[in-house]
């Protein structure tokens, strides 16, 4: 259990009669990169202002580090290095100045100060611009500033609001590296929009939508949830017919649904969809062989993240799966919410609604 | 734990040197000041300081807001506040470093009148003992002012309305014992007592009364006591 370095028990907060936040519960290890994935006001930065202790939860616990955010508000508070969304900083300082302001409030001084300063401002390419005032930098020095920022005291546990907003793609891939680097033996937290960010940053996600966690899982695991991967297969014409290849098809392993597509003349095409996760190019290659059938194609096709968090976000549905009993119940409730709040609603809304649904169904 | 308020108030202090608003209210202050003083001193041909310390009282009322105004305010707009608070530091040492940050800051204009009285002194026979205390009534006057404007820079993001809000209350004290003929009689110890300048008075002229000092800390401790409340408020808003 010592491996956990965040845990926070049915966070809920409340600003008046909203909930931004709604019985949300997690774990996270070290050495795992968390992506905290929701649409705008769902309630990712509510869930990190509160395990920075900066705003306490209406109800519910968190420890970071092993510290109650109760209790030992300071203890979190050094255990956590914290980008705010948006990046705020001090204009009129110096970055060596305001990197130096950081270490001191960390408690360092003197030579270990500098040599911390020193090697955030290295694990962050800012030496070029050590001696320029913040409001001089663009918007990506800026955001790098911040990151040396919560890095000055090595913490254990980081908190990224948004990190690579506002940059550019050379900037951003930048920072992946880093965020990737620091990850291996910290354990962070970072909330994005940004889906193709998450794939390749993060180990695992948190979905939130409407202040519900709606999902938490591996990306990959993600995507196979929301929709399994169907793969195209085009046999060049022979002298088996259409149906016979298609029973054929039907015995091989994990194959569950089959449709023949129209190809072109000398093609026959069909559509296989997998039962699990499995991948069946493999096998669907061998039953070429084994049949003795020239393929001409295989492409295999599996959901987009995107379509899974917008499934996930627009119903907050489906998700969980009822693999515990209490997150079921809480998507129970969110659902129930939601039915309520759409049955408010005017018809469009719902008509809305089964459109998206559609939209991402065409693109599994 | 000093060390997070002082590392605070350093900032802070250092900061007010990088924006125009230092720069501004304490060269127009010792400006208005050194005209106002010089200007009747030699009339009166008299060796002593008093004048000067009631026209710094009186500048105060008006130079101080704009000191204060963005202490917090600035700070909540910009989104700063949230990365010093997450800082391993309490909520009372940011109040605190707030506070000795600009009170530095006031204490070094103080300073720069200090020329005034030594060159008094050396035209003539300058009486001491009324000038410590004069500097004196003017650090807790100020004090409480500065505190009066950090309160107000607490409950807003708006710099502007941190501004008015001080000013306001430094006028109301002000005036507030300028009105006295046409009280009711039941207010009128009332109206005196929570004169700014009413308990200024005393040290102006060499008298430091307990009473008057208890005053301006008072009002100083309060106001920074609302601060603290005000900004520990955001976490269960």
């Amino acid at each position: 259990m010592s491996d956990v370095m965040i845990e926070a028990r049915d966070l809920t907060k409340r600003y008046g009669p909203n909930n931004a936040l709604q019985d949300v519960s997690f774990e996270v290890r070290k050495g795992e990169v968390l992506g905290f994935l929701g649409p705008n006001g769902a309630g990712k930065t509510t869930t990190m202002k509160i395990l920075t202790c900066f705003i306490a939860p209406t109800r519910g616990q968190a420890k970071v580090n092993g510290c109650d955010i109760y209790e030992d508000p300071m203890g979190v508070r050094a255990a956590v290095g914290y980008l705010p969304e948006s990046t705020p900083l001090y204009p009129d300082m110096l970055v060596y100045e305001y990197l130096e302001f950081i270490a001191k409030m960390r408690g360092f001084t003197g030579s270990e100060a500098k040599k911390r300063i020193k090697a955030a401002a290295e694990q962050t390419s800012l030496e070029d611009v050590i001696a320029k005032e913040i409001r001089a930098l663009s918007k990506g020095f800026k955001q790098r500033v911040g990151l040396a920022q919560a890095l000055v005291h090595e913490p254990p546990v980081l908190i990224l609001d948004e990190p690579m907003s506002g940059l550019d793609p050379n900037q951003a891939a930048e920072i992946r590296d880093l965020i990737r680097e620091i990850g291996k033996e910290r354990t962070v937290i970072l909330s994005t929009h940004d889906l193709g960010e998450v794939e390749v940053t993060c180990g695992r996600v948190l979905i939130v939508a409407n202040g519900n966690l709606v999902a938490d899982d591996r990306p990959e695991d993600l995507r196979v949830r929301a929709g399994k991967a169907a793969y195209t297969i085009t046999f060049a014409k022979s002298g088996k017919s259409d149906k016979e290849i298609r029973a054929a098809l039907g015995k091989v392993k994990h194959v569950d649904v089959i449709k023949p597509k129209s190809g072109e003349k000398d093609e026959t095409v069909f559509l296989v969809t997998a039962k699990g996760s499995e991948d069946l190019r493999a096998d669907l290659f061998r039953f070429a062989v084994d049949q003795n059938l020239t393929m001409l194609g295989l492409v295999r096709k599996s959901a987009g993240l995107d379509s899974v968090f917008r499934e996930l976000t627009t119903k907050a549905a489906e998700a969980g799966g009822g693999r515990k009993g209490a997150r079921a119940a809480r998507l129970e409730k969110a659902r129930q919410r939601k039915r309520d709040r759409e049955a408010a609603k005017a018809k469009p809304a719902d008509d809305g609604e089964t459109d998206d649904r559609k939209a991402g169904k065409e693109e599994e | 734990m000093k060390g997070h308020t002082l590392t605070i108030a350093q900032r802070e202090f250092r900061s007010y040197f990088n924006g125009p608003i230092a720069y501004l209210v304490v060269s127009v202050v010792l400006l208005v000041l050194g005209f106002l003083f010089w200007e009747t001193f030699f009339l009166f041909g008299r060796a002593t300081v008093r004048e000067m310390f009631r026209y710094f009282a009186l500048l105060n009322y008006l130079a101080l807001p704009p000191l204060t105004m963005g202490l917090l305010a600035e700070e909540k707009r910009t989104g700063t506040i949230e990365l010093l608070i997450t800082m391993p530091v309490t909520d009372a040492q940011v109040i605190m470093g707030k506070f000795l940050g600009v009170f530095g800051l006031y204490a070094v204009m103080l300073l720069l009148t200090v020329p005034y009285p030594i060159s008094v002194g050396m035209l003539g026979n300058l009486d001491w003992g009324p000038v410590v205390s004069g500097y004196l009534g003017l650090l807790l006057q100020g004090g409480a002012l500065l505190a009066i404007g950090l309160m107000a820079s607490s409950f807003t993001d708006n710099q502007i309305v941190a501004l008015f809000g001080a000013l306001g209350a430094a006028i109301f004290f002000f005036l507030v014992d300028k009105f006295l003929p046409f009280m009711p009689t039941w207010m009128v110890p009332l109206a005196e007592g929570v004169s700014f300048d009413v308990h200024f008075e005393g040290m102006r002229r060499g008298v430091v009364a307990l009473r008057d000092v208890l005053f301006f800390t008072s009002i100083a401790a309060i106001s920074l006591l609302i601060a603290f409340r005000s900004l520990e408020s955001r976490r269960w808003s």
